[in-house]
């Protein structure tokens, strides 16, 4: 079944619950007043709905970048150690490993500025003012190479930005890709021809131990005295 | 005593004569012809004779230590900061369906909260008639559901995509658990707001500093989400999410939002960072699919396995393990001995209900050659579990999520189980 008319189902299942059908209100709850919504509710949609007034450019972006968000994500977006690389790997999506950033990978902006702006910096989420996140949206557009270091950038351009991956995203569509594939009758006698070892986790080895070498938590010998199993359960522990 | 030897032969040497002197002769009790009257028998032991712990010791009790092996291991270079990583579920220890609470999996981004219910609010906006608060003393007041359901992480198995890399189930099919969940239909807390025609669909947060905000189109809201409160038995779990959480039976866990703070009913996806950056999938073509929610049928048998080695020798075996699909019940199980030569219809143990795991077993004579076992779900739709080699086909290698791959166990000889691919 489509994706548009799982949706058309869903309009019609609503539509019958929606009629005298519906339970009537309990009258539990109380209203949400306007500043509480406005508190809780910060998420920003791909259209612009629910962008905040403000504006920032790349130069302050990343002044407030240096100060919050560097010792992570790297002077210029790049990332230390293994910290998220939040710019750079244009162009490897269909290497052997690519690197998927926000110029590289993310559709929308509306995601970045979202994002920081409810959850970054990480630890001390919620502390970039609205200002200050327009700015570091503007710095990583600079970082990924997408506007020049003059960019201002406001709620009243927001839209103009395209991410370069923006069309890179199809809806589920196992349905038709897998689904009709998966679900022919399965062979159950004399069916694979040559049934080799092509690849062991033990070559690789990184997988925690118990003190004894094998994969941490294997079941204790019942064979071993208890004595014996509970020293080895205690220098695991 | 970290100088021994990896086999660790001579220390277990060491310690069993020393646990012979001391309490006689233990070791060989469960041989199949003894040689000598069992002195666990012939001899009166003390739980045979004294007082065990009387009731009022363990208001609320732990596991035996005994079993100590039966908790959450994590994995520490799979993340960069365990605070937004990841633990697995002891399933190679478990049987039948439901996870002890205490040992079920954790998948946090910025680490389990502490949020009291008096602290606890609710808020439904957007697109509604009656934008609303709650309490948690105002939820406890609607009607209420149950549901039993599995919660997968989308990731589970992801670092399997590229080959064997991790040596137990715990570790390749662990970011699972399956619990008996008590809460409210979300479609009640949403029609006592009131649902506008325009709102396509409901995004949840949670209460956390990640939000974890997610969408989903108002058919699967209306359908048979739960905001849940209870979890077999009692309160959610701290970590998982206490006191509030969704249950979005048969879709990817990321999606179970925990202390749940927010629904907000809009005319279009939010397209956050969970559901752009993250809980994408890229494919061959450098593409990728988004809103891949429902997890595939799948299983894994959980013993014998890495961290279950056989012990006993030849003769009776059983074999053990769990089916699941998000598309509905599990109809059937087929387990290989031979790397996927032939197979046989195992029978399931319990009752295969909906979006849960369910238990199979399949009892077999072990000639002590090696195996290459494998275990292969069909569910209701007539899906069969692939191999990995069907999947990567058609997706490649950089997923990262959604792999439902057959796994298969190497049992050699010796008893010994490894993670393999074989082709």
């Amino acid at each position: 079944m489509s994706k548009s008319r799982n949706l058309a189902l869903g309009a019609t299942i609503l539509s019958a619950l929606a009629s005298p059908v519906a339970a009537e209100p309990l009258g539990l709850g109380r209203p949400a007043l306007p500043e509480e919504v406005t508190a809780w509710d910060v998420s920003v949609l791909p259209d612009g709905t629910g962008l905040p007034e403000g504006s920032g450019d790349v130069l302050t972006g990343e002044e407030v970048f240096a100060e919050k968000c560097s010792s992570c994500h790297g002077e210029f977006a790049e990332g230390l150690d293994s910290w998220p690389v939040l710019a750079g790997g244009e162009g490897t999506l269909t290497d052997r490993r690519p690197v998927k950033t926000v110029g590289s990978y993310w559709p929308y902006l509306s995601t970045v500025f979202d994002y920081i702006h409810r959850s970054m910096p990480f630890g001390a989420a919620q502390t970039v003012s609205v200002d200050e996140t327009y700015a570091i949206t503007a710095f990583l557009l600079y970082s990924n190479g997408l506007v020049e270091d003059d960019f201002v950038l406001s709620k009243a351009n927001f839209l103009e930005v395209e991410l370069p991956n923006a069309d890179g995203f199809y809806a589920d569509d196992r349905p038709e890709a897998e689904y009709a594939l998966f679900r022919a009758e399965p062979c159950m006698a004399d069916c694979a021809a040559e049934v080799k070892v092509t690849k062991r986790a033990a070559e690789l080895n990184v997988t925690p131990e118990d003190p004894d070498g094998r994969p941490a938590g294997t079941l204790p010998d019942l064979r071993m005295a208890a004595a014996e199993a509970a020293a080895l359960a205690a220098e695991a522990a | 005593m970290t100088d021994e030897p990896r086999s660790g032969t001579s220390r277990r040497g060491f310690l069993r004569t020393s646990a012979l002197a001391g309490a006689g002769l233990a070791a060989g009790a469960t041989a199949a012809r003894a040689e000598a009257a069992d002195p666990l028998i012939t001899e009166v032991q003390d739980w045979a004779s004294a007082f065990g712990d009387p009731v009022d010791a363990t208001p609320y009790g732990m596991p035996i230590r005994f079993e100590s092996h039966v908790v959450r291991r994590n994995v520490s270079w799979l993340t960069e900061s365990p605070v937004s990583s990841i633990n697995f579920t002891p399933i190679h220890a478990l049987e039948g369906t439901i996870t002890p609470q205490g040992c079920a999996f954790e998948r946090h981004h910025s680490g389990a909260i502490e949020m009291s219910k008096q602290d606890y609010r609710l808020m439904i906006n957007g697109l509604v008639d009656r934008p609303l608060v709650f309490t948690f003393e105002d939820l406890l007041r609607f009607p209420r559901a149950s549901t039993t359901a599995f919660l997968e992480c989308a990731a589970n198995g992801g670092m399997e995509w590229a080959g064997a890399q991790l040596e137990g189930c715990q570790f390749t099919q662990g970011m699972i658990h399956n619990m008996e969940y008590v809460g409210v239909p979300l479609r009640v807390l949403l029609e006592e707001a009131g649902v506008q025609p325009e709102g396509k669909w409901i995004y949840a947060e949670g209460a956390d500093a990640s939000s974890n905000g997610r969408s989903m189109p108002l058919e699967k809201a209306m359908d048979d989400v739960i905001v849940a409160f209870f979890a077999n038995g009692e309160a959610l779990r701290k970590e998982h999410g206490y006191p509030v959480r969704l249950v979005v039976p048969g879709w990817e866990g990321n999606m179970w939002i925990k202390w749940l703070r927010r629904i907000g009913v809009y005319d279009q996806a939010v397209e956050s960072r969970e559901e752009t950056s993250k809980y994408t999938d890229l494919m061959p073509d450098g593409r990728a699919r988004k809103w891949t929610w429902v997890m595939d049928a799948k299983s894994v048998i959980t013993a014998p396995s890495p961290q279950v080695p056989i012990r006993h020798g030849k003769g009776p075996l059983v074999i053990t393990g769990l089916a699941w699909s998000g598309n509905g019940a599990i109809s059937r199980v087929d387990v290989s001995t031979d790397g996927g030569k032939n197979w046989q219809t195992a029978r399931l143990t319990g009752d295969s209900k909906p979006k849960a795991l369910v238990r199979f077993h399949l009892d077999i004579d072990w000639d002590g050659e090696e195996m290459m076992l494998q275990s292969r779900a069909i569910d209701e739709t007539g899906y069969v579990q692939p191999t990995k080699d069907a999947l990567r086909e058609i997706r490649g290698l950089n997923n990262v999520y959604h792999n439902n791959g057959i796994q298969t166990w190497w049992v050699k000889a010796d008893g010994e189980v490894e993670n393999v691919e074989v082709a």
